[in-house]
């Protein structure tokens, strides 16, 4: 391989560093919501507390299939690479799957929390709680149609310079996301269920 | 954009390795919570270097920022988002510190300034 770079190789540098831009930016609005959580996490209005109500066992789960997903994504990516299409939907059919069991596994969270009288509306640790994991969990059901529609498209035009640059940003989203569930879990259920 | 293998070997190798790392940073501090190995400020300091291996260990080994090309936009572009990131929420924590300590949270207190302001 020689280091001249084509039309088509710059034109996907400056794609890929458009989409980057875009991560870093949703990394402010993550923040914000953070800081929200700490600000409020104490101010349980009288109901229950991080320490009660989180299972740190379910969440290590939960952090184990995204990142695991995170992985399979990876490799989805190296398949793309490599012109291999049904490696490529392999990886990604199991990204995907890894990716809905956490969504289940979140939404299940949610539904009990809500059943037990702890919903957004209880206290202001628990609306800071739903929004901060809420957005997490929007972000991952868009990733997961991202890719669903992704997969047709290949199906249907084979793995072109432009379905290749997709799943390169979709990867970049999808281990951006790993990333922020890292520092929930660290500072929102370790710190919070200690 | 076909790949020669060895790069592809490589590039393999190196989701691998960021993967086993990443399990690993995960575990560890998972099981120092559920022992109770630590607590207080150790812990919290504990955790957080965790979480700052994991951070650094997925941009390395996922997102491979090591290998962009100069200039380094990516970088620079994180770089700033890290510092915007720490004013908003250390800016947050310290402003909404000093409002509590300041601020009486004693209910009667509050009602006795209100009626006070009234008269006013």
């Amino acid at each position: 391989m020689n280091n001249i770079t084509t039309e088509q190789e710059q034109s996907d540098d400056k794609t890929v560093f458009g989409f980057w831009v875009y991560l870093m930016t949703d990394c402010v609005l993550f923040a914000t919501l953070f800081a929200t959580y700490a600000v409020l996490q104490h101010n349980t209005a009288g109901g229950a507390d991080a320490k009660e109500l989180f299972s740190l066992p379910y969440v290590l789960v939960e952090t184990m299939l995204l990142l695991i997903s995170s992985y399979t994504s990876g490799l989805m990516l190296l398949s793309a690479r490599a012109g291999n299409k049904r490696s490529v939907f392999i990886w990604l059919a199991a990204t995907v799957a890894l990716g809905l069991g956490f969504l289940g596994m979140e939404l299940n969270e949610f539904h009990k929390l809500a059943s037990e009288g702890s919903s957004w509306n209880r206290s202001g640790f628990l609306s800071a709680f739903f929004t901060l994991i809420g957005t997490h969990g929007i972000h991952i059901a868009t990733g997961l149609l991202w890719a669903a529609v992704m997969a047709i498209r290949i199906a249907k035009t084979g793995l072109t310079n432009t379905m290749l640059r997709r799943l390169t940003l979709f990867s970049m989203f999808w281990h951006f996301l790993d990333i922020v569930w890292i520092c929930i879990f660290t500072f929102v259920y370790l710190l919070g269920g200690r | 954009m076909i790949q020669p293998e060895t790069k592809q070997r490589s590039e393999l190798r190196s989701y691998t390795v960021g993967f086993i790392l990443s399990v690993l940073l995960t575990v560890i501090p998972f099981t120092i919570v559920m022992n109770h190995t630590l607590s207080g400020g150790l812990l919290i300091s504990a955790l957080a270097v965790f979480a700052v291996l994991q951070l650094l260990t997925q941009l390395i080994f996922f997102l491979h920022l090591g290998d962009e090309r100069k200039p380094r936009l990516q970088g620079m572009a994180l770089v700033f988002m890290v510092l915007v990131v720490g004013i908003v929420v250390i800016g947050s924590l310290w402003i909404m510190e000093h409002l509590n300590y300041h601020m009486d949270n004693n209910p009667e207190v509050i009602k006795q300034q209100l009626d006070e302001s009234d008269d006013l």
